[in-house]
């Protein structure tokens, strides 16, 4: 699913949704940006940790999993406009046929994936409908 | 019933001048139950005998993508909620379990890491079988207590495992509780007097190396293993303390069913009442390393300023934790902020055995 | 800036060709266009060739030098060979390369080449290699599938504006009716509604009918300045547009998820460049690698309204005979999908649609056609446009 370096380098924004912030523009970035898009250079980005709600822009259920997730499937993965502002791309977990378009959801902590029986255990940010 | 006060409690504190307690707690249960009639119309086997001897209903099963690091990091991040401390004074985190997700890498780091904790800290797993949540409690009580540390998180957590068609497995359940234990008086929601433990090698259960389920002896875990450690844990702490079982409101034992911790309260002279909140093990299964703080994690869910609490925690190869607790008053102020064991166990998503074989990883895929 | 005609085209057969290596088909492209322009392998200045995956595909990289090597223009003419990646838009970029080095005068007679060989490979080895033209960091390893990120944009394509499955069911079936009349073409078998709506739901609500297949093809393209192509051909087709634009590389990003900007934006550069409104364009050959994918590129390509792309589908005006003829070729959804083909067999289509050699999916009287050629979810897009007149 991925290499180790790679996976372990975004750790602390895959367990915790740390992010950051263009103080310049005020805008928030999750996945994180180190380089603000509006402001480029003359950007001023800091450290933010995202408080973990949010709600549903579009989803979907999958059903031909991607490879490493087969046991998931059925599952929905669904695009999530944090309360920031920030839009990113994560599972939802919870019954596939209840979700809906603006649904309120937030964040939890997950097993997104494994390297096999053998492999490191891939953790990081799910999220589940607000209301349970 | 003898109630303590403030000054009272500085004679039996812990250490010199020292009073040491929970300044939050945090429980996590999985929403999935699987009720034992389905496992019973599996093997065919008796559902009303096995609900009726063992005392449990149903148990708690974990999502496809939970593991004992996830719900260690959900029960970490309540108490964390309900404390609202700033992690970096976490000096440590100690993870009990008998399902840590690798044999060798901590599941504690990883709970440090998603609590915000780390770097400068120390973290490690600890293994006793059903007990060794409270051995973690125990050891953050001592770096506290010797000052090495200002606060320390102590965790136990499993995704317990029972071998198809074993009796385990109409119990083997998931949850976790983590407590956050510190010595700052005003900070405390429960001081915890003091703790006893008794251990002796005595081999009831067992799970070797790379394999996936427990072996157990049967009727062996009974008498010379959970009623010898918990009776004579319990007796040691109440005489080490001069209390009574009178003296309390509560009492916890470690609940691997419903009718161990019930007979052994009253072996021990304890009521029904006194019982009564902390047994959760009916609605939830045995979350073993989980199970006695979750019996403790639900009784503060109730429990009044001054209201003691007497807990024991067992595990096997065998030995016991007891404890002897009171509630301050802060407890109102913290208890509402993360959710409450009983608003855990509500709202079930039952599934069936299918389903419950996926999500415990029974099936191997091609 | 100099004209820039195509004198030459081929593509190989497209499908699951299993006796076939990435070498062969590539060679059968270049050689056959090359033919096709009456040119010799002396005359050539250049190669480049697009390809999203070799190292995946057949664990090959430095795909330019082996094709230079296999068509014969290496050991004795040493001719630069290029290999182009963008992705599902590599062959267009491909495209892009040969014209900007014709254009500018640094080559004469140039090959513009695509090939994928996507079959020596099992279906998952091949939807992980596919699924890296997303972000692998934060697209994939949340579970993300290219067939779940079109689908994310069809739900909210349908939540928006309305859009059915059955209107995307349509494009299925008319890019089918296509690839019925197009030789090359992986599937010519017609299907129905009901034969899409029936198929297996890959990622709600995409069905496998409205994916396009994983498929083995290469397409090749000579290109020559304008003042030359006559010496070649009697029927040279000219270059009136070639403009690309980017996006965000995860469709979380996008400013609206139902809307390709780097199409909308290379589509706006490519009529500036053509001085083409989108009524004037005969035929279109876009990149349905899922059927919301043709609905999203025809709005964004100006040929209908957004959100409406459904409605114009289902109304049969981008039938062969219709308004706006899409995907004659059968589109990457019956034709085939060799990714890095994909991008020169839309040109390859054009060029033989504006030669009047399509045979039975022919449009009547076509003088100007556009190819639209997509990397990803978005983040690259390519647009041509050519003319039958210089």
């Amino acid at each position: 699913m991925s290499s180790v370096p790679r996976f372990w380098r975004n750790l602390a924004s895959r367990y915790n949704l740390e992010g950051t912030h263009c103080k310049e523009c005020g805008n928030y970035f999750y996945p994180p940006r180190n380089f603000c898009v509006n402001c480029r250079r003359s950007g001023q980005i800091e450290h933010y940790k995202f408080k973990g709600t949010g709600e549903i822009v579009t989803y979907t259920i999958i059903r031909t999993a991607a490879e490493g997730f087969e046991r998931q499937a059925p599952y929905t993965l669904a695009i999530i406009k944090l309360d920031e502002g920030s839009i990113m791309t994560a599972q939802i977990v919870g019954d596939p046929e209840k979700m809906y378009i603006g649904m309120r959801v937030r964040s939890v902590f997950r097993k997104l994936g494994e390297g096999g029986e053998r492999g490191m255990i891939y953790y990081g940010t799910k999220f589940v409908p607000a209301e349970t | 019933m003898k109630r303590l006060g403030t000054d009272a409690l500085k004679q039996s504190k812990t250490g010199e001048n020292m009073t040491i307690g929970i300044v939050s707690y945090g429980a996590y249960i999985p929403r999935y139950r699987i009720k034992l009639e389905e496992i019973a119309r599996l093997w065919g086997d008796d559902a009303e005998a096995l609900k009726n001897g063992l005392m449990v209903d149903e148990k708690s099963v974990p999502d496809i993508d939970e593991d004992t690091a996830t719900i260690a990091v959900e029960a970490a991040r309540s108490a964390m909620a309900r404390s609202e401390i700033n992690p970096h004074r976490i000096g440590a985190v100690y993870t009990g379990s008998e399902s840590h997700p690798y044999a060798v890498k901590p599941t504690s780091t990883i709970v440090a890491q998603a609590i915000g904790a780390t770097p400068e800290m120390t973290a490690a797993d600890f293994e006793f079988a059903c007990k060794a949540g409270t051995a973690a409690v125990q050891a953050c009580m001592g770096l506290v207590g010797s000052q090495m540390i200002d606060l320390g998180m102590a965790i136990g957590a499993d995704v317990s495992q029972g071998a198809p068609s074993d009796a385990l497995e109409y119990t083997a359940a998931a949850g976790g509780v983590a407590c956050i234990i510190g010595r700052k008086e005003d900070e405390l929601a429960a001081i915890i007097e003091a703790t006893y433990s008794y251990t002796t090698d005595t081999p009831d259960f067992w799970r070797r190396e790379g394999m996936p389920y427990p072996e157990h002896g049967g009727r062996f875990t009974g008498e010379p293993g959970y009623f010898k450690h918990v009776i004579n844990g319990a007796k040691g702490l109440l005489k080490k303390l001069g209390t009574k079982p009178e003296d309390y409101d509560y009492a916890v034992f470690h609940q691997p069913n419903g009718k161990f911790p019930s007979k052994v309260a009253k072996m021990l002279g304890f009521t029904t009442p006194q019982i009564a909140p902390g047994l959760v093990v009916p609605k939830i299964g045995n979350t073993y390393s989980g199970s006695c703080l979750m019996g403790i994690a639900a009784t503060l869910d109730e429990a009044n300023p001054g209201d003691r609490i007497f807990a024991t925690a067992f595990g096997s190869g065998a030995g016991a934790d007891a404890f002897s607790i009171t509630v301050t008053d802060k407890i109102k102020e913290i208890r509402n902020r993360a959710p409450k064991v009983s608003e855990l166990i509500k709202n079930p998503i039952y599934i069936d055995y299918a389903r419950y074989a996926k999500h415990k990883g029974k099936i191997r895929l091609g | 800036m100099r004209d820039v005609a195509i004198i030459g085209v081929k593509n190989t057969n497209f499908g699951e060709l299993w006796d076939q290596s990435l070498r062969d088909i590539v060679v059968e492209a270049g050689i056959g266009a090359i033919e096709d322009a009456g040119a010799s392998g002396k005359e050539i200045d250049a190669l480049y060739v697009g390809n999203m995956s070799g190292g995946r595909f057949v664990d090959q990289e430095h795909i330019g030098a082996l094709i230079a090597d296999y068509s014969g223009l290496s050991k004795n003419l040493h001719i630069p060979a290029t290999r182009v990646e963008a992705a599902c838009a590599s062959g267009g970029l491909a495209l892009r390369q040969a014209i900007m080095s014709v254009a500018s005068g640094y080559s004469d007679i140039v090959v513009a080449a695509g090939a994928e060989k996507m079959t020596d490979v099992g279906s998952e080895e091949a939807s992980s290699a596919l699924a890296s033209a997303a972000d692998r960091e934060w697209e994939c390893m949340a579970g993300a599938t290219f067939p779940g990120l079109y689908a994310m944009i069809a739900k909210l394509h349908m939540h928006r504006y309305g859009t059915t499955s059955e209107q995307l069911a349509e494009v299925a079936v008319k890019n089918h009716k296509n690839g019925h009349f197009n030789p090359i073409a992986q599937y010519k078998n017609i299907i129905t509604v009901d034969d899409v709506l029936n198929s297996i739901m890959v990622a709600d609500p995409l069905h496998i009918f409205d994916c396009s297949p994983i498929t083995d093809g290469a397409s090749a393209l000579v290109l020559a300045p304008a003042e030359l192509a006559l010496k070649y051909t009697d029927t040279p087709i000219y270059i009136r547009a070639t403009a690309q634009a980017s996006d965000t590389i995860a469709l979380h990003d996008r400013i609206d998820i139902t809307t390709l900007d780097s199409t909308v934006i290379a589509a706006k550069r490519a009529y500036s460049m053509a001085k083409l409104r989108p009524e004037d364009i005969d035929l279109v050959e876009v990149h349905d690698c899922f059927t919301i994918a043709e609905i999203c590129a025809i709005e964004d390509l100006g040929f209908a309204e957004k959100g409406k792309g459904g409605i114009v589908t289902a109304n049969e005006e981008t039938v062969i005979g219709g308004r706006i003829p899409v995907n004659t070729s059968g589109g990457l959804k019956a034709c085939g999908h060799p990714v890095g083909a994909t991008g020169v067999k839309q040109a390859v289509e054009v060029v033989t649609q504006l030669r009047g050699e399509a045979g039975k999916r022919q449009v009547e009287g076509a003088e100007y056609g556009m190819t639209h050629n997509v990397g990803g979810s978005g983040a690259t897009a390519v647009v041509h446009i050519f003319s039958r007149e210089r």
